[in-house]
């Protein structure tokens, strides 16, 4: 009779895995890579003559508010973090939840740009009804960004079509569509449109008061119940069960009975639909007007760093997008301080290099582990 | 660990071989230790030069791990090696080939898009003044060497043109293109048919006449009784001993592999056969390449029966179990089970209505190595009650205790019990969970594949007696294995395949393997043959 | 008619960076390394060639050729980042290469505050000269590259090799080839040329170098080098018709017929035409085997 050591159900290993995911080694590895990323970052700073020691009070007035030089509190530089924090977290989301089924989504920003331009559209038409007019405006976008997820996954099932290059080319689509539609506006000229009505807006009165009337509003509530939301589809559904079961092993789900492409498309477009939010809730959260981009934002792009130190969990996303929020919202700061604000993209660059070392660390030792297994084992020869 | 240990390292016997034999080759005390794993401890092997020297054992004995060191892939941990009667370190395949020793690999490598004289020289092509490589030369040179030999092989062929029996060839050619005198062979047969096994015996004794000297790793008794003279044991990674083989019988060698005695057929009573199951009419499946890989093709299953289908890989076994199964679509004809029409169903479908699949490749089909075992066990019907509750929510209970049920009732080792990851597991353990899932759904079909490939004897045992269980048990079962000794162990139907159709049908009791044999080959026999070729040492 | 023709060494202007990035990605990948990079590549390449230009711009001639060489050393270094992750450390090739796009961005315009306090370039007065017809040389420079990597690939011995390590880089090995060696060869290979393609870019298309210059160039030769189907003359087709794509969207007010349109469809045209062809033509079998994938010493 085998010896069974100790019955688990898997309810206590998540109790295990949250835990060890602190302590253990990907949490770990995440800090440390950020870590380095600072050190150069400072190098850098310091290499071309200037104060890094400017870039970290930068950091901690965001943070916290604390003016190291002046000595005064305030509260509007948490809540403008915090603001900065809400699309790189959802973006964040939206590059991690498809990581899981084993799709690497880089088309965010153009997904962020569907949401964005939808959710302007709803503003200036949709019904002026306080608490409804803005709920639309955020199903409107997530909609739209879901769809421009959706297709991908679809394509990649079907066709086989390589979703890093077909997500760039539907962000450059989606960009100059934004453009062309948003400018058809009446009233609208080439970079804004006229004022949303007040019952668009993402504001919410209490934040607004703890933070010192900063931006952020009710875009903080969206952004957490995704997270919850992220956490409990993959960890606890049976839909996350045929997701991770299709990005650990797509033949052998395919093998159970799995519908692959479903797979794929459910999961980019609930990808698309965590950046189209991110869309709307930076339209109509921190902008009281349409905007006719002239740029890509960059919240896209920012979200894979988010994600890939985040290591695609929903608790390890909002912390990374919290720590890049950061990152960016000290932008101005810096810059005031004569610190070239592209530190931050660089030290993002960085992170994302190192990060993908770590695959790479995770891919040897589990290859050397199952050989050494196999060997023990008996049946691998040679 | 026993890198360190000076063991008493066995001196060169070269100068006292008898007469006129010297040693080619000597491996003494060879020790290699992977993370975790002691591969070779303290190896001991003397081939003489000009013998054919069979080394035996079962998988994960070290064989491969051993010849992988002479061959330079690897370095030894402890020991030294000897050619010639002179010490030498092999660092990498190059220098290995400067000493005159090749490899012929289990798993060809063969790049599969260019053609056979490309593969020979990748890596010492011959040079026009220019620079460039001078292919007309080497092709040349190629087609010399293969008529030496008795090769036949085209070097203008491309790889995935030409047949296994052919490629292998290839791998041959390329290490007597390199002027090699030991010549090691992995595995040689595994890919083979009968007459192709057959074939290779010829060129094997060939090479021995024209004064080279030949290592053969397998495990098939048969083969050593055939062309060995002298053949090496390991077991576990340790040397054994080494015997005449012309004073050795097949069982006293089985025992000395595996360290016990072994039975060589499973016990198995008369079939009950039943109504018919699976009925298959002219079915054809695309390959590849557009071209048909199953064609028009049709067979029975009925139920308590075990229907095998035996053939060489690559004639077209994997299309069809893939169009059984829903994995490819069919181009033309009928799969019927239980009466009903599932050509077009989908997997899903098919699996609910009892159509169950043990597939090849236990870890690309078969398994989510990353998730647990209770997890993969599931695999199947997670969405079903009561492992999700209607509204989609997993239930982690009942899912925990089905893969404790199946842990007692299949005997399967799992260090965690139902959390343990399926990973780590050992692959006879991995193959138990897949059997052990399929059959927990009790499909009315279950059709297995390769069932037995890289397990040791022990599992390989179990599986057998497990499909004669659910075979007596009322279960239509399909098998398809390049295994001859397994199909004709367990099956009571035989029906060979070869190139995408049904060659023949005989029954497992008065099957005779020659006849077999020849219909995967494509020829159809009634009779034996008059003079038929009597198997030595049974 | 006319009016196509005339606007054939503006086209070649814009086809020939597209295939010189794509020939240096095809060589990378027919190694077995795929470089996703190619877009942060040509990046840096654009910024150090309109950078050193506009720096010797002047004072030195064929400060041209010098920020072109440049851009090739930059290329090359950034690409021995990739290399040395993709390939002494098995990295995951594709967030490596995400990396350097990342990295580009930010890098980039970080070099401009420090040097030019801006997030731009300077402009400098005058890029590359055209030569006879109109027709730069950077498409004699592509044509020669076409010609030179085909030769290499199929008829020297060390193009046999580098093919085979992304075919089978196990039996590469076994035959004594050092595949490391050759992938690091392959990748600097690309990073030099995406370099070069990014100096063209900036030298023959515009007068400062912005985080906008590349703009999806970069991808869209990675496209071509799927669609062409790693083959030479399948990319050069390939970039031909993606960069033809391109040059139609800032050229089409020349065309008469063509003006109803907003310019936003140009705009769009050659991304929807990548993505269709992906679609159409998804060339999975042609992948060389090993693309993409860690090559490990022992592993099979």
């Amino acid at each position: 009779m085998p010896e069974l050591k100790k019955e688990e159900t898997k309810a206590e290993t998540i109790k295990k895995s949250a835990l060890s995911a602190f302590a253990g080694s990907d949490g770990a590895i995440s800090i440390l890579v950020v870590v380095l990323g600072f050190v150069c970052g400072t190098v850098l700073i310091w290499a071309v003559g200037r104060d890094p020691g400017n870039m970290y009070a930068s950091l901690l007035q965001t943070l916290t508010g604390y003016d190291v030089l002046r000595g005064t509190w305030n509260a509007r530089y948490i809540g403008e973090w915090l603001t900065a924090s809400l699309p790189l977290v959802l973006c964040g989301l939206a590059m991690g939840f498809p990581a899981r089924t084993g799709l690497f989504n880089i088309g965010a920003e153009g997904q962020y740009i569907m949401g964005m331009t939808v959710a302007q559209f709803v503003a200036l038409y949709g019904p002026k009804v306080p608490g409804l007019h803005w709920l639309l405006a955020l199903l409107a976008g997530a909609l739209a960004g879901a769809i421009w997820g959706g297709v991908v996954g679809w394509l990649k099932g079907k066709y086989q079509v390589s979703e890093v290059v077909a997500t760039i080319m539907l962000n450059y689509v989606a960009y100059y569509l934004s453009r062309f539609f948003t400018m058809l506006i009446p009233e609208a000229n080439t970079y804004k449109t006229q004022n949303f009505p007040k019952t668009a807006l993402l504001t919410d009165p209490f934040l607004d008061r703890i933070t010192n009337d900063s931006r952020l509003g009710i875009g903080l509530w969206v952004m957490l119940i995704c997270c919850v939301i992220y956490w409990f589809i993959i960890e606890r559904t049976k839909l996350g069960f045929q997701l991770r079961a299709t990005g650990f092993n797509r033949e052998a789900a395919r093998c159970s009975g799995i519908k692959v492409t479903r797979s794929l498309t459910i999961s980019m477009a609930i990808a698309g639909a965590f950046a189209g939010l991110a869309g709307v809730v930076v339209a109509l959260g921190s902008f009281n007007y349409g905007r006719v981009i002239s740029s890509q934002d960059g919240y896209g792009f920012n979200g894979i760093a988010v994600a890939l130190v985040g290591n695609s969990t929903a608790g390890g996303t909002l912390a990374a997008g919290l720590l890049f929020g950061m990152l960016a919202s000290a932008q101005p700061l810096m810059q005031s301080r004569n610190i070239p604000k592209e530190i931050t993209m660089i030290i993002s660059g960085l992170v994302v290099v190192f990060i993908s070392l770590r695959a790479g660390f995770r891919m040897i030792i589990e290859w050397r582990e199952r050989r050494a297994a196999q060997q023990k084992r008996g049946e691998r020869d040679d | 660990m026993s890198g360190n240990e000076k063991a008493a390292v066995p001196q060169s016997n070269a100068k006292q071989g008898s007469g006129s034999e010297r040693y080619a080759i000597e491996m003494l005390g060879i020790t290699k230790v992977f993370p975790g794993v002691v591969a070779n401890d303290g190896v001991t092997l003397r081939v003489k030069e000009n013998e054919i020297h069979a080394i035996l054992g079962e998988n994960g004995a070290g064989k491969s791990t051993l010849m992988s060191i002479l061959f330079g892939l690897y370095e030894p941990d402890g020991g030294k090696i000897l050619v010639k009667g002179k010490e030498v370190k092999i660092h990498d395949p190059n220098e290995a080939t400067a000493l005159g020793i090749g490899m012929v690999h289990q798993h060809f490598k063969l790049v599969h898009n260019y053609t056979v004289t490309e593969n020979i020289i990748l890596g010492m092509e011959p040079r026009t003044r220019a620079g460039n490589v001078d292919i007309a030369s080497a092709c040349k040179r190629v087609g010399e060497l293969s008529e030496r030999y008795g090769l036949s092989v085209d070097p203008k062929a491309i790889i995935d043109n030409i047949t296994v029996g052919m490629q292998q060839r290839v791998e041959i050619l390329k290490i007597l293109y390199r002027n090699a005198d030991i010549l090691i062979f992995d595995e040689p047969t595994a890919v083979l048919t009968p007459q192709e096994i057959d074939e290779l015996m010829q060129i094997l004794k060939l090479l021995k006449a024209e004064g080279k000297t030949i290592i053969l790793i397998t495990h098939k008794l048969k083969e050593i009784k055939e062309v060995a003279e002298r053949c090496t044991v390991l077991r576990r990674g340790k040397y054994i001993s080494t015997f005449d083989v012309a004073t050795t019988n097949e069982q006293q060698m089985a025992e000395m592999m595996v360290g016990r005695a072994v039975k060589f057929k499973v016990d198995k009573g008369p079939a009950k056969i039943g109504p018919v199951v699976l009925n298959v009419e002219n079915l054809t499946v695309m390959g590849a390449k557009g071209v048909p890989a199953v064609k028009n093709l049709s067979l029975e299953v009925h139920a308590g029966e075990v229907l095998g289908v035996a053939g060489v890989d690559g004639n077209g076994q994997s299309e069809l179990i893939q169009g059984l199964t829903g994995l490819l679509p069919v181009q033309s004809g009928k799969i019927v089970l239980n009466g009903e029409d599932i050509t077009h169903a989908s997997i899903k479908e098919r699996i609910l209505k009892g159509m169950g699949h043990v597939p090849e490749d236990r870890q690309k089909h078969g398994l989510v190595l990353p998730f647990r075992l209770d997890e993969n066990v599931v695999l199947k019907d997670f969405d079903r009650q009561p492992y999700s509750s209607r509204a989609g929510i997993l239930n982690f209970g009942p899912i925990a205790e089905r893969g404790k049920k199946l842990i007692e009732q299949f005997d399967i080792r799992a260090g965690e019990g139902p959390a343990t990851i399926v990973k780590t597991m050992s692959g006879g353990n991995q193959q138990k969970v897949i059997i052990a899932r399929e059959i927990d759904l009790s499909p009315k079909l279950l059709i297995v594949a390769q069932p037995t490939r890289g397990l040791d004897v022990g599992a390989i045992e179990y599986i057998h007696k497990r499909i004669i269980q659910e075979r007596d048990k009322g279960r239509a079962i399909l098998l398809v294995s390049f295994e001859l000794d397994e199909i004709m162990s367990l099956c009571d139907r035989i029906a060979a395949i070869s190139k995408g159709e049904i060659v023949g049908v005989v029954n497992g009791e008065d099957a005779e393997e020659y006849q077999i044999g020849a219909m995967m080959a494509g020829v159809k026999l009634d009779k034996k043959p008059a003079a038929a070729k009597i198997q030595g040492g049974a | 008619m006319i009016n196509i023709i005339g606007m054939l060494p503006s086209i070649l202007m814009i086809v020939a960076p597209i295939m010189i990035a794509a020939i240096g990605g095809m060589f990378s990948e027919r190694s077995g390394v795929t470089n996703i990079g190619l877009e942060g590549l040509m990046g840096f390449g654009a910024w150090a060639a309109a950078t050193t230009h506009v720096l010797l711009e002047g004072r030195i001639a064929g400060s041209v050729w010098i920020g072109l060489l440049m851009a090739v050393a930059i290329g090359m270094l950034v690409s021995l980042v990739h290399a040395y992750a993709s390939i002494s450390l098995n990295a995951d090739q594709t967030v490596s290469g995400t990396g350097i796009n990342l990295l580009a961005t930010g890098a980039t315009v970080f070099l401009d505050q420090i040097i030019f306090k801006q997030d731009r370039t300077e402009p400098f007065k005058m890029g590359m000269m055209p030569g006879p017809g109109g027709i730069y040389p950077t498409a004699y420079i592509a044509l020669a590259l076409l010609f030179i990597t085909w030769f290499v690939l199929y008829k020297r011995p060390i193009g046999l090799r580098i093919r085979a390590c992304g075919e089978h880089p196990a039996a590469a090995a076994s035959a004594g080839v050092d595949v490391r060696k050759l992938r690091y060869l392959a990748v600097l290979v690309s990073g030099a040329l995406a370099g070069l393609a990014g100096g063209c870019i900036v030298l023959t298309e515009t007068i400062q170098y912005t985080n906008m210059t590349i703009n999806g160039s970069g991808f869209i030769a990675l496209a071509a080098v799927s669609f062409g189907r790693w083959t030479p003359k399948g990319v050069s087709g390939a970039s031909l018709l993606f960069g033809t794509a391109m040059a139609l969207s800032i050229y089409m007010v020349n065309i008469e017929g063509l003006r109803f349109l907003p310019p936003e469809f140009f705009n769009i045209l050659p991304y929807i035409i990548t993505l269709v062809t992906l679609i159409i033509f998804s060339g999975k079998d042609y992948t060389p085997r090993a693309d993409g994938l860690p090559y490990e010493k022992g592993g099979s």
